[in-house]
């Protein structure tokens, strides 16, 4: 009964995209319907989507043979064929969970827009962009693959420049086009190489397709792949669209987009160099490895110098697309040596916080733009003692900050916790020097989660604690309770994946034997599935659940001496300490730039703080009568190599322009020795 | 594998009593070594008892953050306590997590800490916040490098089955790896617990401060469990030094017996330990701020070099 369930649930949740884009487009000026129709049509399509993908996945690969189509094909090579693979499956998943959460949330969110701009617009774009990426995650073959990448990357690109009146979007957007489309020519070349290989555009035919390649060539395909999918994954140094971008989207379309469209670079990733490829060379590992450290250590330095929320909120997905592109590097690695259990258990890291992260910077984007929403900034230099007027949105604001932080009991302190147990395990694979690559790693993972702690307790504590630093969050409200009811739909899926991760884990069995061979769920849990433990025996063992209980067991002993010695001593609410003066005002409270300069000192030679101070007095320096102070960091990919290839790429067109002299004559030799060459060429 | 309730009992006991007895000895001898008298040993616990029964001045501004956090430190430095090894070679709830959640549920303490700091809104918080989350950021790649160097010669990141395995070493525990990330680990103990050359435990209101500059708004008992937890943290970490490189005389048997004699043996080397942080408070002289990065880099440098070492020793 269930395997009929689950593929028509499927079908319906891209009905329902369908039908969401079109209410958005019909009813474009009844602003109230179009929001009605066109997110709720796309709630309940992610509905439809998370309960089909869930229950095929635990089904196992019964569904997953058959390729259906969608589209009839009118042009020959093109067919609009979708399969449901395990892989695909799982990604489908975190589309429509989000899609679910952020399109309840988006019912009020969207209501911000009346009058001023297009809801209808909004929503179709928006239904659009779920749909292209949950064809991206289900298509069967390279052209349609491309196809719905191209509709994703456009439509993300229209709601990127949604609020096109502000000049910081349309250049944001610009840029976003621009770079996405340098990734989607190196994807059409590293497909046409493997076109060329197969013979076949279809999925199944590329299967282990790396093993009959020639060596330079199948290096050549994973460069362009890496470029192609790392360029909308975020990696560094391709990441620079990214912190431009999704800031200035809409706030729902920005948790979608940190939530899962970046992932679909890893999903790619994912498929290409585990289906297609079969046993790949070690320096593939060591590089997806190298770039996932330096993606997430530069994306946590670079989140803690910013006091956007967001734009902190989007330097955060380079750090944890790192954090993922480690477990997929030490999964490459382990790969290479044919030691296919630790593989998969990396491989499982990797997925696991691609779900946690997806979640949880859906969840903080969310409430970042229920904080926009109420006080209409992004500064946070202007908020603080949001939590007295905001107490849910702040809430569910510190679950996701906990998670993110890779914080015990929540779900990020999983998925770190299954990436260590893999790269120290992985240790014993070779006995050459590159081992000592993988503790090092792990290091630099600690390191990782550590600055983003400091950079979740600058974000949470300047915007929801102490005092106001200004009157329009003075008079901040909660926000409505769909708003408040997406970011609980996604809290509570922190604290299941946080808590229950042996139940979750069971989902990525077939996963695993797609890509790798081996199924762990049932190694990787112990005790009842209370336990979470490594899959070398011995090799370690972690509890969630049973740290959460043991916390609150604990509490019985400040309960008890409380009883015994506290109970009568009073409470008193005084003011904080002002070392005798007037009172503390809001401006004497410590800034979000503030708290990071012992950051901005240490790495600065990364940053390159440039501090600039102005005073005015009349008698002593001491006594200011006005001060003026600027300080900002350089930016050093677009400072060093996106202005200088600008620059260049501008010198070199101008040059060319020789070539375009507007004579016929001139262009009909072009072409006739263009035809030679290629005469020539094809002989 | 069996969760014994007598050895979590006694554990959560030993923690509660021990961690003040600690800090008072370290006070205590540290004064002796500068030719004070210094206080009672036992100070800390009566200070404790003082500050549950005293009342409690709550900044106006402040959330419930502030009122959580003290039992958020609390409960996380016990339940990271419960999982180190302490005088048996088997920690009560080592199942449950191993170095990798002490660390984990160290830093959760950490972070309510921080942000109670900030929640009262007052600058000295904020700065102590600030550096407290800076340093301890600059201390963890050393300590976990360090860590992993300790559970890649064991193979696991199970804590007890660290000591087991070090405990075969007998001699071999003087081994440059050993050594080496005993030293960086030693540094980071010093970072963790605001000893002297990163932070002064002994100083209140001056812009040097950090530990003291988070807490500056408590009193009553949120202080005492803040005061408290502080404390059990540096036994932790503490105990963690002395048992997984020097795992000496602990009892592998549940008899009374066994576990005194292990007792004995962990009170010997917690002081030596402390003679060592006392020696190392008396000698030096408080870093300035922006130089303490290049001691935690040192400490990192250590535990490199232990990982390179067990490359090339093996």
């Amino acid at each position: 009964m269930m395997a009929q369930v689950a593929p028509v649930l499927l079908n319906f949740s891209l009905l329902g995209y369908v039908i969401g884009a079109v209410a958005g487009l019909l009813f474009f000026r009844r602003e109230r319907l179009a929001n009605f129709f066109a997110f709720g049509s796309a709630s309940a399509a992610g509905f439809c989507g998370v309960v089909a993908s869930t229950l095929s996945l635990l089904q196992g690969t019964t569904m997953a043979s058959q390729p259906v189509q969608v589209l009839p094909s009118l042009i020959p090579y093109v067919d609009f064929t979708i399969r449901a693979q395990p892989l695909g499956l799982f990604f489908v998943i975190i589309v429509s969970l989000l899609a679910l959460a952020v399109s309840m949330y988006s019912l009020g969110y969207a209501r911000g827009f009346y009058g001023r701009k297009n809801v209808g617009v909004l929503g179709a774009f928006f239904n659009v962009l779920l749909l292209a990426t949950t064809l991206v995650f289900l298509a069967d073959n390279a052209f349609f693959f491309l196809i719905a990448w191209e509709i994703m990357a456009l439509s993300a690109y229209c709601l990127v420049s949604y609020e096109h009146e502000k000049d910081e979007s349309r250049k944001a957007g610009v840029l976003y086009f621009v770079m996405s489309h340098i990734g989607s020519g190196c994807l059409i070349l590293g497909f046409l190489l493997l076109f060329q290989a197969a013979g076949s555009y279809g999925f199944d035919s590329f299967h282990a397709i790396g093993d009959k390649m020639p060596a330079d060539r199948r290096n050549a395909v994973f460069v362009l792949f890496l470029i192609g999918f790392g360029v909308k994954a975020g990696i560094v140094p391709l990441h620079v669209w990214l912190p431009a971008a999704h800031p200035v989207a809409p706030s729902n379309v920005s948790a979608l987009m940190s939530g899962v469209l970046i992932k679909t670079g890893i999903y790619g990733m994912a498929r290409v160099f585990f289906d297609f490829f079969g046993a790949p060379p070690n320096w593939w590992g060591v590089t997806v490895l190298a770039i996932g450290v330096i993606s997430a250590v530069l994306g946590v330095l670079y989140a803690l110098m910013e006091h956007d929320l967001k734009r902190l909120l989007a330097y955060h997905s380079i750090e944890n697309i790192g954090i993922i592109l480690m477990g997929l590097g030490a999964a490459l690695m382990f790969r290479h040596t044919n030691h296919n259990v630790l593989a998969a258990l990396a491989l499982i890291a990797g997925l696991y916080h691609t779900i946690n992260h997806a979640v949880f910077k859906a969840l903080l984007f969310l409430g970042a733009g229920a904080v926009l929403h109420a006080t209409h900034t992004r500064n946070m230099e202007q908020m603080g003692g949001l939590i007295k007027r905001m107490p849910q949105t702040a809430l569910f604001f510190l679950i996701g900050a906990v998670a993110i932080s890779a914080l015990p009991p929540l779900n990020g302190f999983v998925s770190e916790w299954l990436t260590y147990q893999s790269l120290l395990q992985g240790y014993g694979t070779t006995t050459t020097l590159i081992r000592l690559m993988l503790p090092f790693s792990g290091a630099m993972l600690a390191l990782t989660s550590a600055l983003a702690a400091a950079c979740f307790v600058k974000a949470f504590g300047i915007t929801f604690l102490a005092q106001p630093r200004s009157t329009q969050v003075r008079n901040a409200r909660e926000v409505s309770f769909t708003m408040l009811f997406g970011q609980g739909l996604l809290t509570a899926a922190c604290v299941f994946l946080g808590l229950c991760p042996a139940t979750f884990l069971s989902l990525l069995d077939p996963v695993t034997k797609e890509l790798i061979g081996p199924q762990l769920s049932s190694q990787l849990s112990a005790g009842n599935g209370w336990v979470l433990s490594g899959v070398v025996s011995d090799g370690g063992t972690v509890s969630t659940l049973a740290i959460l209980l043991g916390g609150i067991c604990l509490m019985v002993i400040p309960f008890v001496l409380w009883l015994l010695i506290a109970q009568r001593a009073p409470i008193r609410i005084g003011p904080t300490w002002d070392c005798g003066l007037k009172g503390l005002t809001p401006r004497m409270e410590y800034t979000a730039t503030g708290f990071s300069k012992p950051i901005r000192m240490i790495f600065k030679a990364l940053f390159r703080p440039h501090r600039e101070l102005q005073r005015e007095y009349d008698f002593s320096p001491y006594f200011a009568k006005t001060l003026r102070f600027e300080s900002h960091v350089e930016e050093l990919f677009e400072e060093r190599i996106y202005r200088p290839a600008r620059i260049w790429i501008l010198r070199a067109a101008r040059q060319i322009r020789a070539l375009q002299a507007g004579s016929i004559q001139a262009y009909l030799i072009y072409m006739f020795v263009t035809l030679l060459l290629l005469l020539l060429f094809a002989l | 594998m069996r969760l014994e309730l007598g050895n979590i009992v006694l554990q959560t006991l030993l923690l509660l009593l021990l961690a003040p007895l600690l800090s008072g000895i370290i006070k205590n001898w540290k004064a002796k070594l500068q030719n004070r008298r210094g206080p009672r040993i036992w100070q800390p616990h009566l200070d404790v008892l003082k500050f549950l029964r005293k009342d409690m001045v709550v900044s106006e501004h402040a959330s419930w953050i502030f009122s959580l956090a003290p039992y958020v430190l609390f409960s996380t430095v016990l339940l990271a306590g419960l999982m180190v090894p302490m005088i048996q070679t088997q920690a009560p709830l080592s199942l449950f997590g191993g170095a990798l959640a002490i660390v984990g549920l160290l830093a959760l303490g950490r972070f309510f800490l921080a942000l109670a700091g900030l929640d009262p809104g007052s600058a000295f918080g904020g700065m102590g916040s600030s550096r407290e989350m800076t340093l301890s950021a600059i201390a963890e790649p050393a300590m976990m490098l360090a860590i992993f160097t300790t559970a890649i010669v064991a193979g696991s990141t199970d804590l007890s089955r660290i000591v087991q395995t070090t405990s075969g070493l007998t001699w071999g525990l003087l081994n440059p790896t050993h050594i080496m990330a005993f030293a960086a680990l030693f540094i980071v103990l010093l970072a963790e617990t605001g000893r002297v050359p990163v932070d002064n435990p002994a100083t209140h209101l001056e812009l040097t401060m950090i530990h003291e500059a988070m807490i500056l708004e408590y009193s009553g008992r949120y202080l005492a469990f803040m005061e408290w937890g502080a404390s059990i943290k540096q036994l932790v970490l503490m105990t963690l030094l002395a048992n997984v490189f020097f795992p000496v005389g602990m009892s592998t048997a549940n008899s009374p017996a066994a576990l005194g004699f292990g007792l004995l043996v962990y009170m010997v080397k917690l002081l030596i330990l402390a003679a060592a942080v006392v020696l190392v408070e008396t000698t030096n002289a408080k870093l300035r701020l922006f130089r303490v990065p290049d001691l935690l880099s040192a400490a990192f440098v250590l535990a490199t070099l232990a990982l390179m070492s067990t490359f090339l020793f093996q």
